[in-house]
């Protein structure tokens, strides 16, 4: 395959991926004009709380794709995902957080409130740098990569894999949460943060402000997708499939089983934590919470709804789930968590392919290009 | 300097990254033998599944093993392949590569291909793509993930796809093959990486007359170009194949010869062909 029709293929070369990022092309263009464009009172205006529900229903997609990149294509079901989503929305906080400077009830110009409801007197370590803009962003990448690579580097080396793998990253997330908790942390306790006022230099709650937001995630969407794609359609990609269907088969043909699952795993730890960053000044808090075991669970049944192996499935998931979740928790709060289980169960038994599977299924095409027929 | 080395080949080893050379634990075989098994013990929970076997394979040679079931056969395999360490005893490739410092990774990097019992081919991926993952040349995730095949490494493939016979059949997925396909889709997958040495687990098991007669012209078509080790049970395609026979039995050698001296070998009458 020419280098030209390599990149080609990337955007086009798939319908699945065709559809996803002509939707997306739309809807980031569409939604942003819909909101500025027409005032209030016209039929035609897009309120705020749609925009960024919309917004934060594109950050989960994201995380999708980055549990789909390990679960879908590599066989590593991690239900700790909600840990990197959370760490990168915890260093978006905290840059937040630092802009709020004299403007807290407070009024102190370093210290964010909780610090001096705690009576304390500097800044943590931890929290110096955040006040600038490129460190925290390099945080959001750093902080969910590096733990990746640190629990990667223990689980993989020890050659912990299925279900092992999948209660000790829950036990990771759960730890977490538990340490964020605590108010002695410093990452604000069980409150976590928020109150923010504005992200560089512009106010938070401005429309522009929240447009932008809008569009930063349509655009790592965007990336992140590709960024995925490219990975699952090079080499690297089949031998990350193939470790998914014959671990011990890959390895002995000659390839690192171990570091090619690191790599996938903490690659996509980054997304994920770049998907926690943007959702962070879309909703206005990040609290442990996030940390919580069945949030991780959730980002799964997301990808198994969609299709996992598919990136878009991944994302269709997650946009559908999300959805049925915002429209039943208030529709029938009591109901959506069985909704959830009963969701995760029927689709495990009855859709093993997920929603585009189903879709796959009446198409008159597969939805999925043969594979590559010249070497 | 060495400081740098250290931390470069440590990085190397844990992420994987970097190049490095094709073929660094090549066997040197100037002395015609290209695999030496010396007093090979392997115990499993006091149960001996080898005892002191001793086992020697010269360059080219096509070499069959038989032997009873729990005779050490896989066991065998396991300790030249890395995935069992032996109590006791050496398994040097050719004359300086020592087969137990290496990793499994390290021993197929070296040369040994291993063809397992039941057909383990990808079956998501096609054809093209079983024999394009198993391709001999680095195996770093950074040169898979940026860097195509080579024009060598592609012609390669055209090579092994005609020998195995499955032209016709590159873009079928693995999966949909039949069982005798799968088989040759393996042997092919070994024979990307360009192995001195080729460890074959029961390749006729389950195969047609037609299949297995198909297989014994593969693997006789590559002898003299590797050295082969064929564990088999059907006796009638030992005989077809073999010039020289092994009997295992009790984790040691038997008896070693031709096929006739090995069947007029009272001993092994007794324990395995006269069964």
């Amino acid at each position: 395959m020419a280098i030209r029709s390599r990149w080609l293929d990337l955007l086009i070369g798939e319908r699945g991926t065709r559809a996803f990022l002509s939707v997306l092309l739309v809807v980031g263009v569409l939604v942003p004009v819909l909101h500025l464009a027409f005032p209030e009172e016209s039929a035609l205006h897009l309120s705020t709380y749609t925009m960024t529900l919309i917004g934060k229903y594109m950050t989960y997609a994201l995380l999708a794709i980055a549990v789909d990149l390990v679960w879908g294509y590599c066989g590593i079901l991690s239900l700790g995902h909600g840990a990197f989503f959370s760490l990168g929305g915890y260093a978006m906080g905290m840059y937040l957080m630092r802009q709020i400077g004299p403007r807290g009830v407070y009024g102190d110009p370093v210290l964010p409130d909780f610090m001096v409801f705690l009576n304390w007197r500097t800044l943590p370590w931890f929290w110096h740098g955040f006040d600038m803009f490129w460190f925290a962003m390099l945080m959001v990448i750093v902080v969910p990569g590096l733990l990746a690579l640190a629990f990667g580097w223990l689980a993989f080396r020890s050659r912990v894999t299925g279900v092992y793998l999948s209660i000790i990253t829950q036990a990771l997330t759960y730890a977490l949460m538990l340490a964020f908790f605590r108010n002695d942390m410093g990452f604000g306790g069980n409150n976590g943060m928020t109150d923010f006022k504005e992200i560089v230099g512009f106010a938070i709650n401005r429309p522009g402000t929240r447009v932008a937001l809008f569009v930063s995630s349509a655009v790592a969407l965007g990336l992140g997708y590709l960024a995925c794609r490219y990975i699952v359609t090079s080499r690297a990609g089949r031998v990350v499939q193939a470790i998914r269907d014959a671990e011990s088969r890959t390895r002995f043909i000659g390839y690192r089983v171990e570091s090619y699952k690191l790599w996938v795993f903490a690659f996509s730890a980054v997304l994920a934590g770049i998907a926690g960053a943007l959702y962070v000044p879309q909703v206005g808090i990040i609290n442990p919470s996030e940390f919580q075991p069945i949030n991780s669970i959730e980002i799964v049944i997301w990808v198994a709804v969609g299709g996992r192996g598919t990136l878009y499935g991944a994302v269709a998931g997650a946009v559908l789930v999300n959805y049925a979740k915002t429209y039943f928790t208030a529709a029938l709060p009591e109901f959506w968590l069985y909704g959830l289980g009963a969701l995760f169960v029927l689709v495990t038994l009855f859709l093993p392919r997920g929603v585009v599977g189903l879709l796959d299924r009446f198409a008159a095409r597969p939805l999925e290009t043969p594979r590559a027929a010249a070497v | 300097m060495n400081a740098t080395n250290a931390l470069r080949s440590g990085w190397q080893k844990v992420f994987g990254t970097g190049a490095r050379s094709e073929r660094p634990f090549a066997p040197d075989t100037s002395h015609g033998t290209i695999l030496y098994l010396e007093d090979i013990t392997v115990t499993f929970d006091g149960f001996r599944a080898l005892n002191a076997l001793t086992l020697y394979i010269d360059v080219g040679e096509l070499r069959c093993i038989i032997g009873p079931n729990g005779a050490g056969k896989t066991t065998m395999m396991d300790v030249i392949t890395g995935k069992t360490r032996p109590d006791a005893g050496s398994a040097w490739f050719g004359q300086t590569t020592d087969l137990l410092t290496l990793t499994e990774p390290q021993i197929a990097e070296a040369g040994i291909g291993r063809k397992f019992q039941k057909p383990t081919v990808f079956e998501q991926h096609t054809v093209l793509e079983n024999l394009m993952l198993a391709v001999a040349g680095n195996k770093s995730v950074w040169t898979t993930l940026f860097s195509d095949l080579a024009a060598i490494q592609r012609e390669r493939i055209e090579q092994v796809i005609e020998t195995i016979r499955l032209q016709d059949r590159r873009s079928m997925r693995a999966g949909m093959l039949s069982h005798g396909q799968k088989q040759w889709l393996e042997v092919g997958m070994l024979l990307m990486q360009d192995p001195q040495l080729l460890l074959v687990d029961e390749p006729v098991a389950g195969m047609t007359p037609q299949e297995v007669e198909r297989t014994a012209e593969l693997l006789l078509s590559l002898a003299g170009k590797h050295s082969v080790v064929v564990v088999e049970h059907d006796m009638n395609f030992v005989r077809s194949i073999a010039t020289k026979v092994t009997v295992l039995h009790e984790g040691r050698v038997l008896a070693e010869g031709s096929m006739d001296e090995v069947q007029n070998n009272r001993e092994v009458v007794e324990v395995y062909l006269g069964e």
